[in-house]
């Protein structure tokens, strides 16, 4: 029985137990006209037979998923030769897959080792063996639990307490799922990572300003090291995010101010719909502009100018990915401008300051720390946005500040080493993690900083 | 002395005129502060203008670019069904082939040949093979169903609409009335189609198979099923995965939860997690759930779960504002008529706050719908073929199709990038739209 048609059974048996405690509880009370006497109603009932069906199955349906694999390999390796036994972990690992391909397709004449073969069947035991028991397990825990609670049911039993307290569980759990989250990023980043800077030395990634992430098949092959210095991403990231900055921090500033301090509300109808067209455009349509039309029309501009221009240069890609970041300032700079009491505009007013005068001497300043971290924020987004520089800043690593010349960016990076066939453990796709983790890290920490500047801020004025 | 004699004259001067020259002063700079406020504002209204502007060239540019892709044009070809060509045997008219005839018969020699009649006076091999590039190569499939559905034409002689090239067709859209070569089409096969169009032989039609087809290698049979189902895939795990947990996790912290650190720092990583970089979901994806879970590669079932954990914060942070914006009231009245804690939460609160919930999840589905970054970590970016049925399966889905054919190098395909993207950002802008229609009839609720 497959997982998906458990799930399926499962999710049936837990309803049908929810109808099956709802019953039963309805007798204990001695019929509907009693239920007055019971603690909790019916449906309370219900419900805790249901979890009592449900959540043990799901849970063991989880470990069982775990542990499966693990036992049946430990027992697959067991009915080996000794020989197979002996084999390095890599080439065990290979002879194994062979094993699974081969249980797992119906040609019997995949390969003519017959060790292999017996060994594929004994697999294909083992996993219908698994199957059958995994089902039964669960059924019988599902029904045994549902039987137990039922069993318990009287005119005392607080159904209403337990149950809400299983669903406040599930709430906090829920709740949690974000940490396990982070954790799981922070973890699989940080380790792939350490096993990198194992082969490649952490002051190299850092410091080296040679990137051309190589691995080489024969020693005495050109360019055989492979160099991982990373540096000229970093200087292409920061190019490109410098360049979005200087689009999206004007415009997107100027359009949050006159959108709060003098637009009619006709036109703030018609702008705000449009800035949310804008944020909400997704980035592989900004990343096909930026390529598609206008790189070219910056390209040509530039050899009208009499410029060298890369076809794929950092200032196409920064541009659109100014615009795609314009619509996030103005929102939080908005939020930002708005935070300032009301007074202080009205003050400097009464003074006879022009509004202009208003917004750049007392609003501006009065909301600088939140301006301040909606920048920080935009500039992390920046740094991690993808598929805009994916599409149209190219692959080359120079290091340069001409934002004519083609640039690559970590997010670059990371896509190239991990697209296509790649072995896990070599240094060219570990590699694509030590970027991630420190794209991670750059952008929690852009982040925490932000965050903290904008709340500092807002507990001035509450 | 004589210095400060003069100073203390200017300044009694000053005394005795500085009503007057203060107005003066104010006047005067009052016309320049006048000015900077307009020039002000006039920053201010560029500033709007560069969006607007940016959101007219973009769709216009989208827009025009598309439009060629939602037509195709057709030719008219008279296919004979002969046996010999198809060589099936037996050749006799009378005997009525089985089917394992039937789908070993050589159907491109057919068309082929049924071309050349068309255009008896071509011999040259050369001449022969640009003729034979004039039609799409799934001309011999279709040839191939008819025959097999209707064993009764063989021997027969039927005029049949088949599909142009992309070349031909991309020709066509082109000014081709001169005759003329043009891209990839040379003096000769223009000479053929204009022919081939002044006899009525060539249809412009719209383009369906753009909507039934699945990826295809040739840009004139690629299409967006696939990259729809798996699209639909995705989202039925996101929804199911993020809107549960996330409101869930929102209940939790806005009406349960107690405050301490624990607390704090559960809100505080929610709040980081929504600044996380996408692709490093994509990285969490391939290092957990691919690597060490086992999950299948290209799977919409992974994909999905990415996707969700990459808009659980969204869902969570819109689900708490909205939860936050429930009157206190109402909790209040619940708890004095005797109801629990989850009984006011889940029977007057959440009720209360679904409109926003539902706003906030449609805003994170619509931002998990155009995300492409973390499904390239995860190996969505195969070139796929069948239509995925099942969560398992290998699929791809709208915004990564966008992106494998934006790097293609078939000039035919810009076209159907940009329709893609349109296709794409209607689904967008329904979904926007009705979170903002959403909320509209929330807060005029609410007030």
């Amino acid at each position: 029985m497959t997982s998906t048609a458990l799930i399926l059974i499962i999710t049936l048996l837990t309803l049908g137990s929810y109808w099956v405690g709802m019953q039963r509880s309805i007798k204990v009370a001695g019929g509907v006209s009693q239920i007055k006497n019971m603690h909790s109603l019916p449906q309370q009932f219900g419900l805790l037979t249901a979890f009592c069906c449900g959540l043990p199955a799901l849970f063991l349906l989880l470990l069982w998923g775990i542990v499966e694999p693990i036992i049946i390999q430990s027992l697959l390796v067991d009915s080996l030769d000794a020989q197979v036994q002996a084999l390095s972990s890599a080439d065990l690992s290979l002879y194994l897959n062979d094993i699974r391909i081969m249980a797992d397709s119906t040609l019997s004449e995949l390969s003519n080792d017959g060790v292999k073969q017996q060994a594929a069947l004994y697999l294909q035991v083992l996993k219908d063996q698994a199957s059958i028991l995994k089902s039964g397990l669960i059924l019988i825990t599902a029904l045994a639990s549902v039987m137990f609670i039922a069993s318990r049911f009287k005119l005392s039993f607080s159904a209403r307490a337990l149950s809400e307290s299983v669903t406040k569980f599930l709430f906090l759990s829920c709740s949690v799922v974000a940490i396990f989250t982070t954790l799981g990023i922070l973890m699989s980043v940080l380790f792939e990572s350490l096993q990198f800077f194992k082969s490649v030395s952490s002051l190299d990634f850092l410091f080296g300003t040679t990137w051309s992430p190589q691995i080489a098949m024969r020693s005495d092959q050109v360019g055989s090291s492979g160099a991982f210095g990373a540096v000229p991403l970093f200087a292409g990231t920061m190019l490109i995010s410098f360049i979005a900055m200087t689009i999206a921090a004007p415009v997107g500033l100027l359009t949050a101010i006159y959108l709060s301090q003098y637009a009619s509300p006709t036109l703030r109808t018609i702008a705000k719909p449009m800035l949310e067209i804008l944020a909400g455009i997704p980035t592989v349509v900004y990343g096909f502009f930026a390529a598609l039309t206008v790189a070219p029309f910056i390209r040509d501009t530039g050899e009208a100018l009499g410029l060298n221009v890369a076809s794929e240069s950092a200032l196409a890609a920064g541009i659109v990915m100014g615009v795609m970041i314009i619509p996030f300032v103005s929102s939080l700079s908005d939020d930002a401008l708005n935070a300032v009491p009301k007074a202080l505009k009205e003050g400097s007013l009464a003074m006879g300051a022009t509004e202009s005068e208003t917004i750049k001497k007392i609003l501006l300043p009065a909301a600088l720390p939140g301006i301040i971290g909606a920048m920080l924020l935009a500039v992390s987004r920046a740094i991690g946005e993808t598929m805009i520089v994916v599409m149209a800043a190219g692959m080359a690593a120079n290091l340069t500040a001409n934002p004519l010349a083609a640039v690559t960016t970590v997010t670059v990076q990371i896509v190239t080493l991990l697209t296509g066939d790649q072995e896990f453990d070599s240094p060219k796709t570990l590699a694509a993690f030590a970027l991630g983790l420190m794209l991670f890290v750059t952008t929690l920490l852009l982040n925490v900083i932000a965050l903290k500047v904008v709340r500092k801020y807002r507990e001035q004025y509450d | 002395m004589t210095n400060q004699l003069k100073t203390g004259q200017k300044a009694l001067n000053m005394n005795d005129s500085s009503m007057h020259s203060n107005t003066d002063r104010i006047k005067k700079s009052l016309k320049k502060r006048n000015s900077k406020e307009k020039r002000f504002r006039l920053w201010g209204r560029l500033a709007i203008s560069f969006g607007f502007l940016m959101v007219a060239i973009l769709f216009a540019d989208i827009g025009t670019k598309a439009y060629p892709a939602f037509f195709q044009h057709w030719i008219k070809v008279d296919i004979e069904f002969n046996r010999q060509w198809l060589s099936i045997e037996p050749s006799d008219s009378a005997v009525r082939p089985d089917m394992q005839a039937l789908k070993q018969a050589n159907y491109s020699a057919t068309v082929k040949k049924s071309l050349y009649q068309m255009f008896p006076s071509i011999t040259a091999r050369g001449d022969k093979r640009d003729l034979m590039k004039l039609l799409s190569y799934s001309a011999e499939f279709k040839i191939e169903d008819l025959v097999t559905a209707n064993p009764d034409l063989l021997g027969q002689r039927v005029s049949l609409w088949l599909l142009a090239d992309d070349d031909v067709d991309s020709y066509f859209k082109s000014d081709f009335t001169a005759g003329q070569s043009s891209g990839r089409i040379n003096d000769k096969q223009a000479m053929w189609l204009k022919q081939l169009f002044d006899s009525g032989a060539v249809e412009k039609r719209f383009n369906t198979l753009f909507f039934t087809n699945s990826d295809s290698r040739e840009p004139e049979l690629a299409g967006i099923r696939g990259a729809l189902s798996g699209t639909i895939l995705t989202m039925i795990i996101v929804l199911a995965i993020s809107f549960p947990i996330g409101v869930s996790a929102a209940l939790y912290l806005e009406e349960f939860a107690p405050k301490n650190r624990w607390t704090d720092m559960i809100e505080v990583n929610i709040n980081n997690l929504a600044a996380v970089p996408s692709i490093v979901f994509g990285l969490l994806g391939l290092a957990v759930l691919i690597n060490i879970f086992g999950l299948p590669r290209s799977a919409s079932l992974v994909g999905g779960i990415v996707l969700s954990l990459m808009t659980l914060p969204t869902i969570i942070i819109a689900s708490r504002a909205s939860i936050k914006a429930v009157p206190n009231s109402i909790r209040e009245a619940a708890i004095g008529l005797g109801a629990s804690d989850m009984q006011v939460t889940l029977e007057h609160v959440l009720p209360m706050a679904m409109p926003g919930i539902l706003t906030g999840t449609i805003i994170g589905l619509a931002q998990a719908l155009g995300e492409t970054a973390p499904l390239l970590m995860i190996g969505m970016v195969a070139f796929i073929v069948d239509v995925p049925t099942n969560f398992t399966d290998a699929a791809t889905v709208m915004p990564v199709q966008i992106y494998l054919w934006a790097d293609s190098p078939e000039s035919a395909f810009l076209a159907k990038t940009s329709a893609a993207i349109l296709v794409l950002l209607a689904f967008l802008l329904i979904m926007n739209f009705s979170a903002t229609f959403l909320r509209s009839k929330f807060e005029k609720n609410g007030q």
